[in-house]
């Protein structure tokens, strides 16, 4: 049974770092590792996953339909291996979309709900939460699959590019840019191993972890809610929900990371 | 009703590891909200397990249990095929039984 999870993780942790001393020196990143371990049983994002399978299956909004039909890159309907080729171009939309304004284009044109009810939701709330749910479930039918997103249309190759300027681009109170924590190897904050995006970080890491669940605030978090929350910690302003600036950032992570096995959906604290 | 729980039980020798993932906010109650009032309490009070329609598991949960709550236990003389039933009940008066076969 999971107790309050500050008294159990302190008392582990307690545990482990003491028996580290007696034998060889533990490092604090092993010691992270098996406090994820002990969380990976039973991860939260299942009931996320099912609720988002639901969601997929179950008719809804003004026009009384289903997602069944929704196009997310691999034909209607296709749902196993589009997570791991998306942000893509769409021609009916012309434009790149990553996996969430996507559901947002197939909630719109299907069910008939209003792209408003999600983008102007609040985290964890209505709509959006719905929308994280669905997304949550689309993506975990690639787990284990290679990253691979497609670079064979202009628009793909100008949003890489896009991309790539803000990762670099330094602003804010602090003058952070993505590059900060994230262009070298070996950086850490706090207790968190902060990969290097300027490359590939390996499989289940960085673009190939998220949507993740969040133990330390009970909430299932997409890539979208990982941007945003990145530049609200730079001290930047909030990007809006599913802007064209978050989907060039998917795409500068998601084509780096190139042949990386998605592990998603994961836990972290 | 509130969202289904995921159970899933595993029959190993003459026992089975059950695993229940609820979905349950769990507010303790001693939470404050931005205006400074308390947040009240809703959470899992208990919970019972049965095999086979025999009653084998039954606690009781304060608010130190967190969010989305994960409960582990083994049961004697469980083999596959069995049918394993967990109910939990909260303070609100809600409840929520779901059903698993042992694997």
């Amino acid at each position: 049974m999971r107790m309050t999870l500050n008294a159990a993780a302190v008392a582990a942790m307690g545990l482990l770092l003491a028996t580290g001393a007696a034998l060889a020196q533990k490092t604090s990143t092993q010691a992270i590792e098996e406090y994820r371990e002990m969380l990976q049983d039973g991860n939260p994002a299942d009931l996320f996953e099912a609720k988002g399978e639901d969601l997929w299956k179950q008719k809804r909004g003004p026009r009384n339909a289903s997602l069944e039909q929704c196009d997310l890159g691999k034909g209607p309907g296709v749902v196993k291996g589009v997570f791991v080729e998306l942000p893509r171009y769409f021609a009916d939309t012309g434009k790149v979309q990553d996996l969430e304004s996507r559901l947002v284009t197939c909630m719109s044109s299907l069910q008939g709900i209003d792209p408003k009810a999600v983008t102007e939701a609040a985290w964890g709330r209505g709509e959006r939460a719905n929308a994280t749910a669905l997304a949550t479930w689309v993506a975990a039918q690639s787990k284990g699959l290679a990253f691979n997103l497609p670079q064979s249309h202009a628009q793909e190759r100008t949003m890489y590019e896009v991309g790539k300027r803000l990762f670099f681009q330094r602003g804010g109170a602090h003058d952070f840019a993505c590059a900060s924590c994230h262009g070298e190897d070996g950086k850490r904050v706090r207790l968190q191993d902060l990969p290097r995006l300027t490359g590939n970080p390996g499989d289940g890491i960085g673009f190939a972890a998220w949507p993740a669940y969040r133990v330390s605030s009970g909430q299932m978090w997409t890539m979208q809610h990982r941007l945003n929350d990145c530049y609200r910690q730079q001290r930047f302003p909030e990007p809006d929900y599913i802007s064209d600036a978050t989907v060039a950032l998917g795409v500068y992570m998601g084509v780096n990371a190139k042949g990386a096995k998605s592990a998603v959906p994961t836990i972290k604290r | 009703m509130a969202d289904p729980m995921r159970i899933r039980a595993q029959a190993s020798g003459d026992k089975a590891t059950v695993r229940v993932l609820m979905s349950h906010e769990m507010e303790s109650g001693q939470r404050k909200d931005a205006s400074g009032k308390i947040v009240p309490a809703w959470h899992i009070q208990n919970v019972t397990a049965s095999l086979n329609g025999k009653p084998v598991f039954s606690c009781e949960w304060g608010p130190a249990v967190s969010k989305n709550p994960f409960l582990q236990f083994t049961v004697k003389g469980a083999k596959a095929g069995d049918k394993i039933s967990v109910t939990w009940k909260d303070n609100k008066g809600d409840t929520r039984t779901d059903e698993a076969t042992v694997s």
